[in-house]
């Protein structure tokens, strides 16, 4: 199913929480809804359910509009982050529920929520009470819960935050696995980019309630639009610096040291219009190289390996510099070098933190 | 380990001698209620009787319409009791879970009452009530305990401690807040409630100047007061008081046992998050 929020804006009291939302998530598509705490992306989900109402605008699902429909007829199903199971009862309970509220005769509904448990692997659980379980089995219960009654829309509200690393990977592959066996349409609410860039099909993220990019993630990785979604994706976050524009010399000069900077030749300096800019680079965009070929000059902080990668920490002048090299690298911390980039993965945001590097080129 | 096992030792001492106090006035009710009536006032007190008296006991049961006032005093308890967890359940998950217009200061207003002596609703109750025209009558004994603020808001605290994506959830699964309450928030609050039963039954179970007030005719009695027929005026027959006594409070001491898991359950766990 088809979900198009219009010109959605929700309120509590004075606050805005979600402001002017518009999107269009496709049928059968994983979307993550992706930001910082307090930015609005729960609130997003909870519109979705209908447990909140909006204060203006429109949520349309496949061609009708849902605003003023009650959350058990909406035919969506959700999961919480603290799964919200109902600990008196048992998992095959706890799944059977909504079946039972929708009056589904006894047999067949034990036969749906058997095999939903069983798509979800706790068909040998069904006894079990929620407290007897671990968080990961808890969480697939949630899921059954949730789908058994074949929803068109599943919600998930930060359903990994409570499990631990390797747990939390496991789990965010079975849902991927589950979304594309059902075929179902999903959304997923998180704050960890990581997590949002490996299931989802797209990435809406959101800042202080209104929508900063809304792509594919590996999109929005590599054309931020604005100094918010550079910095949110991608870990360790890429390095912004702050420069003036000297047109004459065909100079950038870092803000913070007064460091000269070689231009990128692809860059067009006289198109620029603003005094300011801001340079992006990703840390795994930048190398060591001699001192005078670089592009930038400073002194190692901080040398970290970890596993494939070395993180390397690096002042320019007081400014710090991320960059990810390769373990085998000679170098100690202390020594002065160069850094190279990569041109043509340079981001460039004028004053106001938008990208311009398109129209520069 | 020497210094652990003495302050487990002085611990041990304080708890014995404090259930030797608060034992000792069911003891001397036990040892009075067997005794011959010549020794109940002797100097110095005489603990064990010379000659065990169980014949006190069918005196006592005989001296008044027991059996009536028994069948009265189990009618109110159980009702008021029912009426009081109804009550309660509907009143706590409206002031926990419903959104309505004034409902915090309605509650507050309600805390409030609390502060109120009972004794000073006596009258204006009582004046209420026969203008109903129910003195003498049941509803007098029932209709004015079926609701307890301080049960609503000792189930509302629970209630609270509920996480609120329970009520989201069955409300995605489609489910009335009606059924909600009865299916989910009520299993839940097992502890809280057998609590409230309990303490509402004890309560009503020994009742004593309400029932006094409101009720003419021996037919309407209860049993603790019932306990006035061993007064008269010349005196009071100690020994056959104290046999009523025993037997009334029986009920309520096996009920207790049964039940005490659940109370201390339903305290300490009332402010956790369940």
């Amino acid at each position: 199913m088809q979900v198009k929020l219009i010109d959605v804006t929700m309120k509590f009291n004075d606050v805005v929480a979600v402001y002017n939302l518009n999107i269009t998530i496709e049928s059968g598509k994983l979307v993550s809804l992706l930001g910082p705490s307090g930015c609005g992306k729960s609130t997003t989900l909870f519109l979705l359910a209908g447990l909140y109402k909006p204060n203006n605008g429109s949520i349309i699902f496949g061609d009708k509009k849902v605003n003023e429909i009650e959350p058990e007829n909406r035919e969506i199903g959700m999961v919480f982050q603290n799964y919200a199971l109902y600990p008196h009862m048992s998992v095959l309970k706890n799944i059977m529920f909504p079946l039972n509220m929708q009056k589904v005769p006894k047999k067949e509904a034990e036969k749906r929520a058997k095999e939903m448990a069983d798509l979800v692997r706790i068909g040998h659980l069904l006894a079990r009470k929620p407290g007897q379980l671990s968080g990961g089995q808890q969480q697939r219960v949630a899921i059954a819960r949730a789908l058994v009654k074949q929803p068109k829309l599943l919600l998930l509200d930060e359903p990994l935050s409570n499990l631990d690393a390797r747990l939390r990977l496991e789990m965010r592959e079975e849902i991927r696995r589950i979304q594309q066996e059902v075929g179902i349409t999903t959304i997923f609410v998180t704050h960890d980019q990581e997590e949002a860039m490996s299931i989802s099909d797209q990435v809406l993220l959101l800042n202080d309630g209104q929508i900063q990019q809304y792509n594919h993630p590996q999109y929005l990785y590599n054309h931020p639009i604005n100094i918010f979604v550079a910095k949110f994706m991608g870990n360790p976050p890429i390095n912004i610096l702050e420069t003036m524009v000297d047109k004459e010399a065909k100079k950038l000069i870092l803000t913070s040291n007064e460091q000269q900077m070689m231009i990128p030749n692809k860059l067009n300096i006289q198109t620029i219009q603003d005094e300011k800019i801001y340079l992006g680079i990703r840390p795994e965009e930048l190398f060591i190289t001699s001192l005078d070929e670089g592009a930038l000059q400073g002194k190692i902080t901080y040398v970290e390996t970890i596993g494939r990668d070395t993180l390397i920490r690096a002042a320019i002048g007081d400014e710090p510099l991320r960059v990810i090299i390769p373990p085998d690298t000679k170098i100690k911390i202390g020594d002065l070098v160069g850094f190279g980039m990569k041109e043509d993965r340079i981001h460039i945001f004028d004053s106001t933190g938008r990208n311009i590097s398109q129209q520069l080129t | 380990m020497n210094k652990g096992a003495l302050s487990k030792g002085f611990i041990y001492t304080l708890l014995i001698a404090g259930s030797l106090l608060m034992l000792l006035p069911f003891l001397w009710m036990i040892s009075t209620s067997l005794k011959p009536a010549n020794e109940v006032m002797m100097l110095p007190p005489k603990w064990i009787p010379s000659e065990i008296l169980w014949e006190n006991y069918r005196e006592a049961w005989n001296i008044a319409p027991f059996g009536r006032y028994l069948l009265n005093s189990i009618i109110v308890t159980v009702l008021s009791t029912v009426g009081e967890l109804i009550t309660t359940i509907l009143a706590a998950y409206a002031f926990s879970r419903i959104q309505f217009y004034g409902r915090d200061i309605l509650f507050s207003f309600l805390l409030g009452t609390m502060m109120v002596p009972g004794e000073v609703l006596l009258i204006p109750n009582f004046v209420t009530l026969s203008n109903l025209g129910w003195i003498d009558h049941y509803e007098a004994l029932i209709i004015p305990w079926i609701a307890s603020i301080f049960a609503i808001f000792l189930l509302r605290q629970y209630f609270l401690s509920i996480p609120k994506e329970l009520t989201y959830a069955a409300k995605i699964d489609g489910c009335s807040d009606f059924r909600f309450l009865w299916s989910i928030m009520v299993p839940l609050a097992k502890p809280a409630l057998i609590t409230i039963a309990l303490l509402k039954a004890i309560g009503s179970w020994n009742a004593f100047l309400w029932p006094l007030i409101v009720t003419n005719s021996k037919d309407m009695r209860t049993l603790p007061v019932g306990l006035t027929s061993f007064s008269t005026e010349a005196g009071t027959i100690y020994e056959l008081l104290m046999a009523g006594s025993t037997m009334i409070i029986l009920p309520m001491i096996i009920l207790y046992l049964f039940l005490q898991k659940y109370i201390i359950e339903g305290i300490s766990r009332s402010g956790i998050k369940g």
